[in-house]
Formats: C-alpha cells, structure tokens, sequence
C-alpha cells in the first residue's frame, strides 16, 4: 500500500469538493463584473447548498426510489471523476484502476442517472430537457473521446496519469495537433456542463434550458446535491482542460512539499480558467437549440483533424 | 524509403508546422462561417498565417526570394484585398448571410473526406521532397480542396471570390512547402492574376446585381440569347 499515493488522492478528492464551489462562485463573479452587475459573493454556492441543505425534501406522490437515489449518485460520480483526473500529482491510487474512457464513461452514467430522474415524476418539462440533455449528450461524447484519442496517441496511453506525465515532463516541442484538440475540447466541456452557447445556466425560461428543466422537480438536499455535483462536473472538466493542455506543475515525485505547490500553480490556473469562461459566456449569445448539433458537430470534427494532424506531423516524432 | 526523422525536429520546422495545422483550422472555419463579414477577417487571418510561414521558411533557408514573396503575401491578402473587398460589401450591403447549398454539417464532413484524401495523395509526394517543410505538402493540399469545396458549396458571388482567393492562398502554400517557392515571376503573375480576378469580380457584381437585383448566381442560369 502506498500510502503516499493515498494520502495524495484523499487530499485531491477534498481540494475538489472545496474548490468547486468556489470555482462556481468565481466564474458568477467575473460574468457579473463583466456585465456591468453587481457581484454576488465568492462564496455564494456555499450559501446556497446550506440553505438547501436545511430545507425539507418535498417529493412528488409519484416518485420512485429511481428519482430519490439519482441524486447520490450523480454526485459520487462526479466526486469520482474529480479524483480520476490527475489535479496535485501524477501519482494516485485510482491511476491504475480508472483511464480517460473510464472517465467519459462515469460522465455517461450520471448523465443517463440525471435524464431518467428527469423524466420520473412525468412532467412535461422534465421530459423536454432530458431529451435536449441526451441529444447534446450524444454529440459531445465522440468530439470528447477523439480528443482524449488525440492525447493518447501522443504519449502511448490511455492512462491519465501518463499522458500528464508525458506532456507535462516532455522536452519542450509544439504539438499543432493540441491546438486543435484544445478548440474542440473547450467547445465540449461548454455543452456539458451547460454553458452559454448551448444553455444558460443561470435562466429558468421555459423554452430554452436544458439543464435546469430536468432538475425543477428537486428540493432540499436533493437539489444541493446536484448543484453541487454540478460545481464538480465543471471542475472535474476545468481539470481535465489543464491536464492535457497546461500540464506544468504537476508533479510526480512523491514530495509533499510538491503538492502545496501544486495547489497553488492549480489555483491560478483556474483563477485564469474561470475568467476566460465567463468572457466566452459573456461574448457569444446563447444559440437555438437545433443548432447545438452544428456546434458539437464542429467540435467532432476538430477533434478528428487533431489526430489526423498529429498522425501527419508529428508521428515521426 | 527514406527515414523517418531520427533526430528532434528543430523549432522553425516545428513553428512551420503550427502555421500549416493553423491554416487548415482556417480553412474549416471558413467553409464553416455563415456570415461575409467574418469570412473576409478569416481570409485576413489566413493570408497573415501565410506570411508568417514564408517568413519563416525564408529566414531559416536564406532564400532572399522568398522575403519579397512574404512581403507580397502581407501586402497584397492581408491589407490589400480584404480592403477592397470591405469596401465592396458594404456598397453592395451583403454584410451577413451567406446561403450554402449543403448544410454545413454535411459539407463539414465532406471536408474531413477531402483532408483524408489529400494526406493520402501528399504522403509519396513529400516522401520524394527533401524539404524541412515537406510534411505540410499535404496540408496545402487539403487547403486548396477544401477551397475548391467551399467554391462548390455557396451559391452567392462574393463567397465564391473569397474561396478563389483562398484556394491561391493554398497553392502558394503548397509552393513554399513543397519546393521553397515558385519562380519570381510565376509568382508575380499568379498575385497579379488573383488581384485582376478580383477587380473584374468586383466590376462583375454590380453588373449582376444591376441586372438581376441579386448575387444569387443561380439567377444567370435564366440568362438567354436574344
């Protein structure tokens, strides 16, 4: 048992439950300084999953266990894709046990767990947006897959602890093919995580969320539950941003000084990230949904011509 | 066959290949883009790519040459014509839609097909180049493809004429990748042939538009004798 790579994933999996939250709260931040608003606090979420947290559920007469368990397990999926992604070091005890297609596969099963409690009580909207939710779903899986391909063929495997590994302690060489995994990998974790283009996640209009639609029928600690598993999704995604694309300062040596590092250079990171979000959210209007498809079908599409570049450029490399 | 690289590829070779992935990202986005405003900046951005590559590969080779080809490219598709064409847009008030023929998911994928294509077609081609730039052979390829599809694909005149533009923008690509650039004066009369393309493009549009009050060629499939 290495006890190290213990101590390091629990203090990982915590760094992500912490920060989450705040990262939400950040990036509301920047959307409303941007926007000529008022800024809520940074600890604004942490308010509001208290206040959820103290309320009584209330449950619709016909809702089925489906529809009291999803939440749970939505959010250990989330908390578990947060401590896949290799964040404060290389070296985890999930490493070897879970790659970056076990990864999109947990996103998958908290998204099918998310639609059909969406679809459980019975209510029109609730069926409205979980099949606006699988439709983006289906699409924004491939493109998220290539790009993860793109990655793997650059170090050799699926392992995402390699790869990070590879890119992060490479001599330094510009791989084009990145460049265009980058694009298509911002323009998913937009999609999944229900952002501006695609759904706009601080609205509650009838005829354009997505996210919110599949969710209106949770209260209490249900709901806390998946806004927060929500705040993980987008920092298990921002994560994985940082991982294949600015890997630097992630270390692999067992040091413990080296992850009080880590945590720093990753706090930046996302300070940058975050504000770079709410500038896309704040730039570009939220699009009609039939054109989500050509969105993500352009994200498929760069995801594709990464690897085509990378096998034309850089495969004799 | 000849080896592949044994050793690191140096950082020009390197930043050369950013430009050729760069261009061909452009290339998507302009077969992707609905709007004549944006097309014009994308070709604007594409001509810019273009000269930093020629740049690069004149200094790195000391072809003095090819110095004055990059001061063309900068002069003539970065300043030059998407001036004019602004100008031309904006008297002519076609500021936005662009109808395609195909949708654009479908002329996307049509594209990847071309790009696949060119890789393959391009393979013994820069097998036999003994350049440092000779794996973006394929690359211009897909460029000038991938122009020629975009041609293909809009049924109004002034995205035609911006794919023209684009097409030339690749096959000088291929140029400098393949062979270090074209004899000066085949080069010279190639921009000189894209900027009188251009102007009688231009004197062409207010003709059709005159005629049939409208950039819709479609419309000159209705022109008879008589």
């Amino acid at each position: 048992m290495n006890f190290y790579a213990l101590f390091a994933q629990l203090l990982e999996l915590a760094v992500a439950l912490v920060l989450a939250p705040i990262l939400n709260g950040w990036i509301n931040q920047c959307r409303a300084w941007l926007q000529n608003r008022s800024a809520p606090p940074l600890l604004q979420t942490y308010y509001t999953l208290s206040k959820l947290f103290h309320k009584d559920v209330l449950l619709a007469h016909n809702a089925s266990t489906l529809f009291r368990a999803a939440p749970y397990i939505i959010f250990s999926c989330m908390a578990l894709s947060c401590a896949i992604v290799p964040t404060l070091s290389t070296d985890l005890i999930f490493s070897p046990a879970a790659d970056a297609i076990a990864l999109v596969g947990l996103f998958a099963l908290a998204r099918v767990f998310i639609a059909l409690a969406g679809m459980d009580v019975g209510t029109s909207f609730g069926s409205l947006g979980s099949r606006r939710e699988m439709l983006i779903g289906f699409l924004a899986e491939p493109a998220l897959l290539m790009v993860f391909f793109t990655t793997s063929l650059i170090s050799q495997s699926t392992s995402l602890s390699t790869i990070v590994e590879t890119l992060a302690h490479r001599e330094f060489a510009i791989y084009p093919s990145l460049a265009f995994a980058g694009v298509a990998f911002t323009m998913v974790s937009l999609a999944e995580n229900a952002r501006v283009p695609i759904d706009n996640p601080a609205t509650h209009l009838e005829l354009t969320m997505i996210h919110e639609a599949m969710i209106l029928e949770y209260s209490g600690r249900h709901l806390a539950l998946i806004e927060w598993a929500s705040c993980l999704k987008l920092f298990a995604y921002s994560c994985i941003g940082i991982a294949l694309f600015f890997p630097f300062g992630i270390p692999e040596a067992a040091q413990p000084a080296a992850l009080a590092l880590a945590a720093i250079i990753l706090i930046l990171k996302l300070t940058v990230g975050g504000f770079l979000l709410a500038l896309i959210e704040t730039l570009s209007a939220k699009m009609r949904i039939f054109r989500a498809p050509e969105f993500l079908g352009t994200a498929f599409l760069l995801a594709v011509l990464a690897m085509l570049v990378h096998l034309l450029l850089e495969a004799g490399q | 066959m000849i080896p592949t690289f044994l050793h690191a590829i140096p950082l020009s070779s390197q930043v050369i290949n950013l430009c050729a992935a760069l261009m061909l990202l452009l290339a998507f986005a302009m077969l992707a883009q609905r709007r004549v405003l944006t097309l014009i900046n994308l070709f604007m951005m594409q001509g810019f790519v273009l000269f930093v590559s020629t740049l690069i590969v004149a200094l790195t080779t000391n072809q003095h040459e090819l110095l004055v080809s990059a001061g063309i490219t900068l002069v003539l598709k970065v300043i030059a014509l998407p001036l004019i064409l602004h100008r031309l847009i904006r008297k002519l008030s076609v500021k936005w839609d662009i109808e395609t023929l195909l949708n654009i998911p479908t002329t996307m994928l049509i594209g990847i097909a071309l790009v696949i294509v060119a890789f393959n077609v391009a393979q013994p081609i820069s097998q036999l180049s003994g350049t440092i730039t000779r794996a973006t052979i394929g690359i211009a390829l897909a460029c000038v493809l991938l122009a020629f599809l975009m041609m293909i694909t809009r049924s109004k005149a002034v995205p035609q004429v911006i794919a023209f533009l684009a097409m030339e923008n690749g096959l000088f690509f291929a140029a400098t990748s393949a062979t270090y650039g074209m004899p000066m004066v085949v080069e010279l009369g190639i921009a000189l042939d894209a900027m009188v393309g251009m102007v009688i493009g231009g004197v062409f549009f207010f003709h059709i538009r005159q005629q049939f009050d409208s950039l819709d060629i479609r419309q000159m499939e209705r022109v008879k004798e008589g």
